[in-house]
């Protein structure tokens, strides 16, 4: 039960590292380091190696952007085992609908209550 | 003296930016680390203390951090947070929320359509493109290759 916060803390804070470091040496803006994450996220959930380090790290992995582009991809592959060709549509916006769709929402509500604070 | 106080300057300017790295690499790690361990905390709440099933609490997690992120962008929280964390507060999922909510209030004076809504995708967008193209692509090369 420690053990699952400690590695939760330990891999979450790594992944985070990398981008530090790619945001300091590179110069890459922040929407670019978060794109080239989700990208890197579906190319190592594609190989099943992401489900492993969610395995040993839990919300670690799961909780840095990472973890969407993985869910996304599960999600294609699990739309391919159960519907076929459409699965490749169908599948990967459904896994990740809950995120989506909680972002736009409370995107949204978020922007109706709050007002831009002077700067 | 000159010469000594020179030096010291050059040393200043050899090695601050390198420390400043490793600062910021260490803020990075404690933030991310800590986001993702509060992440952790809220999955185990669902499940131990509220019997979610598993699926339910890997979809339950996301839509709380995205809940929470948005919440600490309103009151301008996770800006002052994200001001010294840097990617500890970029990478998780919360700064998704952070980079859906905060153009949104910033636009909104230009309106609730081409403001708010339009806005909201400015980083997001992106994001949602190519993982989702990514995700698209490898799912029709699997197919092909008979998945």
């Amino acid at each position: 039960m420690i053990m699952d916060y400690v590695n939760a803390f330990w891999v979450g804070g790594l992944i985070c590292v990398v981008a530090q470091i790619l945001i300091d040496k590179t110069k890459m803006t922040p929407a670019r380091i978060l794109t080239s994450f989700v990208v890197a996220g579906v190319v190592l959930g594609s190989f099943g190696i992401y489900d492993k380090l969610i395995d040993f790290a839990g919300a670690g992995a799961t909780v840095p952007i990472v973890g969407f582009g993985n869910t996304l991809v599960k999600g294609v592959m699990k739309g391919i085992r159960e519907e076929g060709f459409l699965g490749v549509f169908t599948g990967g916006i459904g896994a990740a609908a809950g995120g989506i769709a909680a972002s736009i929402f409370f995107g949204f509500l978020a922007s109706v209550i709050f007002n831009a604070k002077q700067k | 003296m000159n010469n000594s106080n020179q030096e010291y300057l050059d040393y200043i300017e050899k090695n601050s930016p390198k420390s400043k790295l490793w600062r910021n690499m260490l803020l990075a790690f404690l933030v991310g680390g800590g986001i993702c361990t509060i992440g952790q905390g809220i999955g185990d709440i669902y499940e131990k203390v509220w019997g979610l099933n598993e699926e339910s609490v890997k979809n339950a997690v996301p839509i709380t951090m995205i809940f929470l992120g948005a919440l600490f962008t309103g009151f301008n929280l996770y800006h002052k947070l994200a001001k010294f964390a840097g990617a500890g507060t970029l990478v998780p999922i919360t700064g998704f929320a952070n980079a859906v909510v905060s153009p949104a209030i910033e636009f909104k004076k230009e309106g609730y359509v081409l403001g708010v809504a339009a806005k909201m995708f400015t980083i997001a967008g992106p994001v949602l493109v190519y993982g989702i193209n990514a995700a698209i692509a490898v799912g029709m090369l699997g197919y092909l290759m008979g998945y």
